[in-house]
């Protein structure tokens, strides 16, 4: 069942980073990746909120796991960063990966904080 | 951005069932090599820098030869690698080490996986290149 609620997210998850990116690049150009910065944030920020609530064992499985896991990426923030590298764009890779890093924790903090703030409403 | 056209609803729909294959791929690791809460992630440590690995690899193939699916990059790239890896998790395995009180760990997994990345990325692409090449023009 766990992986049934993991599928669903992951199947909402992954076409919505696909239409963030090209709705980025669409609004911004190719030329710094703010496509996979957005939804890198975003996800680490909506996985911190639902981990410090803490949601269910199955809302974690569906927007945790399936969308969260799906929406956010590695491997295309890993090849977006080496081709900015070997376009010779070595600061804007730099600004990609100490942004990514710092506003994704940032993201995932401030979602915790959201969590706490939520669990002491009445 | 018009999902109403057919080549862009069917790109959207190779990158959801790529990105459930990958994602289930990843549960399943998470799941199989759980780690303590001040421990080193190694589950989504080796998740994120297999996942870029194979996309310098997919990326070496699908630039280097003349004719590739249209849906080859949406759906082995964007769904299944893509879905594969996550950075939402590398960021909560970050933020669980710190609040466990092992903020060594959490800066040695935050500094490995994001240098490890991108060396993947490259590995990939400069293992991969020259096959293709070859391989592409007889």
């Amino acid at each position: 069942m766990t992986a049934v609620l993991v599928l669903l997210g992951a199947a909402v998850g992954a076409p919505l980073r696909y239409l963030a990116d090209q709705w980025a690049r669409s609004r911004f150009g190719g030329g710094f990746p703010w496509g996979t910065l957005g939804v890198n944030v975003f996800g680490s920020g909506l996985l911190g909120l639902l981990a410090a609530l803490p949601a269910g064992p199955g809302l974690m499985a569906f927007a945790g796991t399936g969308l969260c896991g799906a929406l956010t990426t590695y491997s295309t923030f890993g090849y977006e960063t080496l081709r900015l590298l070997e376009d010779g764009a070595r600061w804007h890779a730099l600004a990609n990966v100490a942004a990514s890093v710092t506003a994704a924790l940032a993201a995932a903090a401030a979602g915790a904080a959201a969590a706490h703030f939520i669990a002491v409403l009445p | 951005m018009s999902v109403a056209d057919g080549g862009t609803a069917r790109t959207v729909a190779a990158v959801s069932a790529g990105g459930m294959l990958g994602s289930l791929a990843r549960y399943g690791v998470a799941e199989a090599f759980p780690h303590a809460p001040g421990g080193f992630g190694w589950a989504m440590f080796a998740v994120n820098v297999s996942g870029c690995l194979l996309i310098g690899v997919l990326m070496a193939v699908i630039t280097g030869r003349p004719r590739v699916h249209p849906l080859a990059r949406p759906f082995l790239g964007v769904g299944v690698l893509g879905g594969f890896t996550s950075f939402s998790a590398y960021a909560l395995d970050v933020q669980r080490a710190f609040q466990a009180g092992a903020p060594g760990v959490a800066v040695a997994y935050l500094v490995a996986t994001v240098v490890c990345a991108p060396a993947a990325v490259y590995a990939g692409l400069r293992v991969t290149r020259p096959l293709v090449r070859r391989g592409g023009r007889p």
